[in-house]
């Protein structure tokens, strides 16, 4: 599998006012999966995948359907367990409180029956925080502010997804993973979306997300993962993968052909 | 005995008038019955979303239990209560048998796994569309429990109501642990059970007219509460 020259950091090191050396913090955004496998009843989702991911940046993962890239997302975020295998944050295993600092958007929306603001007074209150202001200002971010009032399941797909994010934004969140959430939308509903995970990582806020689309890779990622069959093809920079892929399959899925 | 059509008028001038019989029975019929819903849904909610939302080895053996349950007949429940409460019995010091709060326990045992079993299959389905959420949000159970309960208000409203139409129809167990007692524990069905065999067909008919418009009334508000949570899309 192809591994090409991209910024790998579990840690961030320093000096203090000083100029000792301060002790090595791990940065919690910064994912590790050592042969990380699924098999469910006796068929192999995911095979042995190995990556080291930057703490920056959007990284993207691409491949045909049934490639394992909404189980990869799964299973780095601890919501499904590995048959064998490993993932470290900042080089610890997944806990709660390493979870409470990650948020997820998944691919079709999960609404819960309340109104928009109460939506996103659920995740704040998740996490302790009771703040109509900052309810305000995320609603008003993702531009659903005048809807606040409105029950959030009469929201069209689009707005529901700008409210999942804005949930999702509502923890504050170190990473954010995301489950092809532009899947099924119309182009300005994509923008928007995009223009909010653009600021996020504009934040510091490091962003893995699953997508099919090609011209969506070239605008928002700094690294691409390709995934086909369960295994890991390719990782590396966006550009590279987009202009020189190395592996066949990754070559058939940019031409728009079958991938075997 | 009175033919059909004669019952029927005395029936009628029995309600219009508010007699003042009629209206103690039927008063402490909602009281009993609503205070045995409150009861199993304060009981059977919570448990009936822990179910929901939990695995666990023999949990399908729970499910059986829980949906054999709803079928308990009211004469058997209505008789173990008996025994518990009867002065030979456990709970004989207690002084229930032949009280209103007998007839509510019997009751809140009757319906408990109703609304346990029904609120376990709505609080599951929604659980499925918001499991993921909850995990990756690291809610703990009783968040979890809290949040079902509260978006699933609609349907559990609808849940509670089955249980209070079972309730306030029921006859056997109340009769047994109630003794239908003229002005202490006579409710509307053991009312009519009786009048009836006495040949005094008025009043168990105007009981019967009461009890069938609450039953329609149920029906409405279950069919009004449908129609709110469709429009406002909580259903």
């Amino acid at each position: 599998m192809p591994m090409r020259d991209v910024a790998l950091n579990t840690v961030m090191t320093g000096n203090g006012a000083d100029g000792t050396a301060l002790p090595m913090v791990p940065d919690i955004r910064a994912v590790t999966t050592s042969d990380l496998c699924l098999t469910i009843g006796d068929k192999p989702l995911i095979r042995d995948v190995s990556l080291s991911l930057s703490p920056d940046g959007i990284t993207m993962i691409m491949g045909p359907n049934g490639a394992g890239k909404s189980l990869l997302l799964r299973l780095i975020h601890g919501l499904l367990p590995p048959s064998s295998g490993g993932v470290l944050w900042g080089g610890q295993t997944l806990s709660d409180d390493l979870r409470r600092a990650q948020s997820m958007v998944f691919q079709k929306p999960v609404v819960l029956r309340r109104s928009v603001a109460a939506n996103v007074e659920f995740a704040l209150k998740a996490r302790g925080v009771r703040d109509a202001a900052r309810r305000d200002a995320l609603l008003d971010h993702v531009g659903l502010l005048d809807h606040a009032r409105q029950p959030a399941r009469l929201l069209s797909g689009g707005e529901q997804q700008r409210l999942s994010l804005a949930r999702a934004l509502a923890t504050a969140p170190k990473v954010m993973l995301m489950d092809e959430p532009t899947a099924s939308l119309d182009p300005a509903s994509v923008l928007k979306i995009e223009e909010i995970v653009l600021e996020a990582r504009a934040n510091g806020t490091k962003i893995i997300f699953v997508t099919h689309d090609l011209g969506q890779a070239g605008r928002l990622a700094d690294d691409i993962i390709f995934m086909n069959q369960g295994r890991l093809h390719e990782y590396g920079p966006s550009d590279l993968f987009l202009s020189r892929p190395e592996t066949q399959a990754a070559r058939d899925f940019l031409q728009g052909r079958i991938v075997a | 005995m009175q033919d059909f059509g004669e019952a029927f008028r005395l029936a009628v001038s029995l309600v219009l008038s508010g007699d003042a019989d009629l209206v103690e029975i039927v008063a402490l019929s909602l009281k009993v019955s609503l205070t045995a819903i409150g009861l199993a849904c304060v009981i059977g909610l919570p448990l009936g979303a822990i179910v929901a939302i939990t695995r666990f080895p023999g949990r399908n053996a729970v499910l059986i239990l829980f949906n054999a349950l709803m079928g308990l007949p009211p004469v058997v429940v209505g008789l173990i209560v008996y025994l518990h409460l009867s002065r030979a019995g456990p709970l004989g010091f207690l002084g229930l048998l032949y009280t209103p709060t007998a007839m509510i326990i019997a009751q809140t045992i009757l319906i408990t796994p109703i609304v346990m079993a029904l609120s376990r299959q709505v609080l599951e389905d929604l659980n499925a569309e918001y499991a993921e959420q909850f995990r990756s949000l690291v809610l703990s159970r009783w968040q979890q429990v809290r949040a079902l309960i509260w978006d699933a208000r609609f349907s559990l409203m609808t849940v509670a109501l089955a249980g209070f139409g079972r309730a306030v129809a029921e006859v056997g167990a109340v009769m047994i642990v109630g003794g239908n007692i003229d002005h202490l524990t006579r409710v509307m069905t053991t009312a009519i059970a009786l009048e009836t065999s006495k040949g005094d067909l008025s009043l168990a008919l105007a009981l019967g007219m009461v009890l069938m418009v609450i039953a329609l009334g149920v029906n409405a508000m279950v069919q009004s509460l449908r129609m709110t949570a469709v429009r406002h899309a909580y259903a």
